[in-house]
């Protein structure tokens, strides 16, 4: 074991290297939560003291009205009930979309590298290079085909589209976690008789949970985020709550309440902060068991 | 076959939440309206459409000023699932038609005698083909100059009637320590500026040359060098931060009085009522320079898409009439800032500002000086226009650009466009 | 799953009685039929869409898709907009810029992390929060931070330092910069979390023996562990790329794509010939325009990245 990092044993220096080390730290930390800390406190402020405070000024008044109208009575469009509702249909999208692409990016992630057959790489190639697309080029031609299965305009294609998008993703991270197994497991169990699909439920997914924290983590964390798919593919009273908070927040000739629009913002985000801060070193116990090594 | 059976058992855990077409008389509406004084506006007629038995599914697409909704509108139309109606500017209205996709409206536009009520300016662009396919809900008016009256009180100036006077008064409140003119660097913003500029300078007939037909000798000639010198003048005008500032920031800096002037469309009036400010009173209203007697709008209309479905149709054409009825357009155009696209509509409520620009209207349909917005979508067509946008907002950036350059790009830029 | 796995079963039960060619066959090509779903989706919402993006930027198409061949035209049309030429040179500052600190970043919070310091857990979360959150979500905040009269800048001159400047989100020169710091303080997160898996992974007997061989630090991070992390970072170049090619919220949060059409991105680009200016066709010419530096680049990577792996099994 490491006794104190790697940088300095024991010594005169070494008290001066732990406190650049936690002077550095502290900085990077105060940076990073700058754009977190400018969120939370506009939120709590009206909005007189918005407007003559500074963005970084401790609210003079504080209140939580603002958390009050963006739960309940902000208004999307015509509709003025709040964000809640909405927060039901980016549950209901996220659950199997979620599901679905991780669990085909383990099945494919398995296929590729455990029962790898001639041409395996090329198709993880092949597949791979679907994380460059960017989303807004395929808008059209997939509102076209979702129309032509008849899933346009619903909860089911857009759960679709999430589903196909995220399949490069997972199985990427699936085929390298894989990669770093023993092929001894696999090659046991053949030998026992086991088949493809035994092989992977029995020995593989069970020994496979910090690849698939990460997977849903990412995974999570994209779909939960996504706007423009859910906008596209999604209307009415279907959207995902980033449609909604983009309905709250963004106005072209309108008046702006800034802080409503914060606290609608820190909600939004709320799931996938809580994903980070309670699962975070789960995730990272992931990534340590291979997940996503090259 | 994981994969299938999940597949088929979330198809079916989804397919509950999925959207359901309602059978009887319903409205499915496309809009951009999200914000409080829009959406009050709107459920207006909401209100009155519920009144007639029609029911009102509303789907919001905010931001891009506009560009998210138009590029949801195109998925769902490529999908065939297009909405019942979708608010759009007046040259999309005719981008619109060219593709075929509007409902007629024209007998129920001879009923009710269109033509006698809408502003007649108006009546060309919600015509496609000599069909009659959109309905105009209201009229911008995008050539005002709104000043802070204690402002100039204490300078000591009077509102410019004229660009050279602008730059007169500018300086004088430059000296007395106050940014003349309150502006967003945003590309319409700055588009906006270059059309009263424009306007001002070359009046209303090049107007029509530069903006509605390009025509290529007006755009070289001497009179937009001047256009493009004034604009470099005005860089001095505006304070350091303006770039990507949005338009009620800059209001807001008019109502605080660190701003004197700010040339933008009477949806402002909703920020500066939202801070107490009374027209004519704390904040004065009068036309950019130069553009006295004339009427720079823009207006949003509704059009229908076509549908089999019978029901829906009749929907549609309740609340195509829906929208021309006068209470809706009073009680609209009040809460929107705008004034109504009829002509024959009591304007006793409306404030001081807003009374001004419907007399003003009325002034210059007579000396046909009622002229379409570049800016915001009336004057030509998307890709024209972007090629005005993209010159205009690079130029006002960069300082080291010369008009001669500028006018070189707009030649080179809308002859790529028209291709 | 469960039930998906008995069911599973029972159809291969059943091939099994009837036809035991069947079911060999089936056997033996599982890997194949497993992955066969996927490839045929990849092929049509990936291949397909590209082709089909192709043969739009060869027609006229405006508002909806027309297919009204025009040859080249539109290509020619892109490299003749500014603004287009704008889009490329940025990509390439941005995207290097923003791989180069977002690793540089990632790197060195990794290290300083790993030096056994208290509070770890709530510091690594700090770092990774920006992750889970969208520029739609963060975008307005950056803004004001960055803006000379609202933020960061104002800040430091209540502060008492007057001639401080920060006016980089403002000015047509320096804006491109902003969307770098706001991409990197998204990112960075991530690949010191990817950085410091590495580091955890790393043998502690090689670094002790360097140690007795009298080797300091620094040079134990360049000689040693930095060299063993190779497919660490070309994960993060990969990751870290196709967040560069398509970013997008960044630039519509931040700048719109100004100061003066200054800070857009070959994906802004592209959007907003599509959707604001009715150019589909010349939209879809700067698409094709960007899968194919996506190709030239990462065709290599996999290559190598496939050879490597085969060479270690």
């Amino acid at each position: 074991m490491k006794a104190d990092g790697i940088i300095l044993q024991r010594g005169p220096s070494h008290h001066v290297a732990r406190v650049f080390i936690y002077a550095c730290l502290a900085v990077m930390a105060v940076v990073y939560l700058l754009p977190l800390i400018v969120v939370v406190l506009t939120s709590l402020k009206d909005l007189d003291d918005i407007r003559n405070g500074s963005i970084l000024s401790v609210p003079q008044r504080w209140t939580v009205e603002p958390w009050r109208q963006a739960w309940s009575e902000a208004c999307i469009g015509l509709r003025c009930a709040g964000i809640k509702s909405f927060f039901v249909n980016s549950i209901a999208m996220i659950v199997p979309a979620v599901v679905m692409s991780t669990a085909i990016g383990a099945l494919n992630g398995y296929a590729l590298t455990q029962w790898k057959f001639r041409g395996a790489d090329l198709i993880f190639a092949m597949l791979l290079f679907g994380v460059f697309i960017p989303f807004q080029i395929i808008l059209i031609p997939m509102a076209r085909t979702l129309g032509a299965i008849g899933i346009a305009n619903t909860m089911v294609g857009l759960i679709a589209v999430h589903v196909v998008y995220g399949i490069p993703f997972t199985t990427l991270f699936f085929r390298n976690y894989f990669l770093s197994l023993p092929s001894d497991l696999v090659k046991a169990a053949r030998v026992d008789g086991a088949g493809f699909y035994q092989t992977l439920w029995r020995v593989i997914l069970p020994i496979s949970i910090p690849c698939f924290v990460v997977s849903i983590i990412w995974q999570f964390t994209n779909i939960w985020n996504d706007f423009i798919f859910g906008t596209t593919f999604t209307s009415g009273d279907n959207v995902p709550v980033t449609v909604a908070l983009n309905n709250v927040v963004n106005t072209t000739t309108g008046v702006k309440a800034y802080n409503v629009d914060m606290a609608s913002v820190v909600m939004t985000a709320l799931p996938t902060l809580a994903i980070y801060v309670f699962a975070g070193r789960y995730f990272l116990r992931g990534l340590m068991a291979g997940s996503i090594k090259g | 076959m994981i994969t299938r059976s999940l597949v088929i058992a979330s198809l079916m855990l989804s397919a509950s939440m999925s959207v359901s077409i309602a059978a009887d008389e319903s409205v499915e509406v496309m809009h951009y309206w999200t914000s409080g004084s829009e959406a009050a506006g709107l459920n207006v007629l909401k209100q009155l459409l519920e009144k007639r038995g029609v029911t009102w599914s509303d789907s919001p697409v905010a931001g891009g000023t506009g560009m998210n909704m138009v590029q949801v509108l195109r998925a769902r139309i490529a999908s065939d699932t297009a909405p019942s109606a979708a608010q759009m500017h007046a040259q999309q209205v005719q981008a619109w038609g060219a593709e075929g996709v509007l409902t007629d409206l024209s007998d129920l536009a001879k009923k009710q005698g269109w033509d006698k009520i809408i502003a007649p300016e108006l009546l060309p662009l919600i015509s496609y083909d000599g069909k009659i396919v959109a309905v105009p809900v209201n009229v911008h008016r995008s050539n005002w100059l709104w000043y802070n009256k204690k402002v100039f009180d204490k300078v000591g100036v009077q509102p410019p009637a004229t660009w050279e006077e602008f730059n007169q008064v500018s300086e004088k409140l430059l000296a007395a320590g106050i940014t003349p003119l309150a502006l967003g660097g945003q590309p319409w913003q700055e588009a906006d500026l270059f059309e009263n500029v424009v306007l001002g300078i070359g009046g209303a007939d090049f107007y029509r040359k530069v903006m509605v037909e390009q025509d290529e000798a007006s755009i070289k000639s001497e009179t937009m060098t001047k256009v493009f010198d004034q604009l470099r003048i005005m860089n001095k005008f505006v304070d350091a931060n303006y770039p990507g500032r949005d338009w009620n920031l800059a209001t807001q800096m008019l109502i605080k009085g660190e701003a004197g002037m700010q040339i933008m469309g009477d949806w402002a009036k909703g920020e500066l009522s939202l801070a107490k400010m009374e027209p004519n009173v704390d904040y004065g209203c009068s036309p950019a320079p130069g553009t006295k007697g004339d009427y720079v709008w823009l207006t949003d209309n509704f059009g229908f898409f076509t549908t089999k479905d019978a029901n829906r149709e009749k929907g549609q054409m309740e609340m195509a009439s829906a929208i021309l009825d006068k209470d809706f357009q009073q009680a609209f155009n009040i809460k929107k800032g705008s004034i109504p696209s009829r002509v024959d509509v009591s304007m006793d409520k409306f404030d001081y500002c807003g009374k001004a620009a419907y007399a003003d209207r009325a002034e210059a349909q007579k000396t046909n000086t009622s002229l379409p917005s570049l800016a915001h979508n009336a004057a030509s067509n998307a890709a024209k226009t972007g090629v005005f946008l993209d010159v205009v907002s690079t130029f006002f950036e960069t300082k080291d650009m010369t008009p001669q350059q500028a006018i070189d790009q707009l030649v080179a830029g809308l002859k790529s466009a028209g291709q | 799953m469960s039930t998906t796995l008995s069911e599973y079963r029972g159809v291969s039960g059943r091939h099994g009685e009837n036809s035991a060619g069947l079911r060999l066959w089936l056997g033996q090509n599982a890997s194949q039929l497993a992955l066969a779903p996927s490839v045929v989706v990849v092929l049509v919402v990936v291949y397909g869409f590209m082709v089909w993006t192709g043969v739009i930027s060869l027609t006229a198409s405006k508002m909806l898709p027309t297919y009204q061949f025009v040859g080249f035209e539109q290509y020619e049309r892109l490299w003749s907009n500014p603004i287009w030429h704008i889009a490329v040179s940025n990509i390439f500052i941005f995207g290097f810029l923003f791989i180069g600190f977002s690793t540089a970043f990632g790197l060195a919070l990794a290290i300083l992390i790993d030096q056994k310091v208290r509070a770890e857990g709530f510091l690594r979360t700090i770092y990774l929060y920006p992750m889970a959150l969208s520029f739609i979500v963060t975008g307005t905040a950056w803004k004001w931070i960055l803006n000379p009269g609202l933020g960061l800048e104002r800040m430091v001159h209540m502060w008492g330092w007057e001639s401080f400047k920060f006016d980089w989100l403002v000015n047509t020169q320096y804006a491109i910069y902003t969307l770098v710091i706001a991409g990197v303080w998204q990112s960075s997160g991530f690949v010191m979390a990817l950085f410091l898996a590495a580091l955890r992974g790393i043998d502690d007997d090689l670094i002790k023996a360097a140690r007795l061989d009298g080797a300091g630090t620094v040079q134990i991070y360049r000689r040693i562990i930095i060299p063993q992390m190779g497919p660490t970072f070309m994960t993060v170049g990969v990751i870290l790329m196709q967040q560069a090619v398509k970013s997008f919220d960044l630039v519509v949060a931040l700048t719109s794509g100004g100061p003066g059409n200054s800070t857009n991105l070959p994906a802004t680009f592209m959007y907003t010939q599509t959707f604001g200016r009715d150019q589909m066709a010349v939209g879809a010419a700067s698409a094709i325009m960007i899968f194919m530096t996506v190709t030239a680049i990462i065709v290599p990577y996999l290559y190598v990245d496939i050879r490597n792996n085969r060479n270690e099994g």
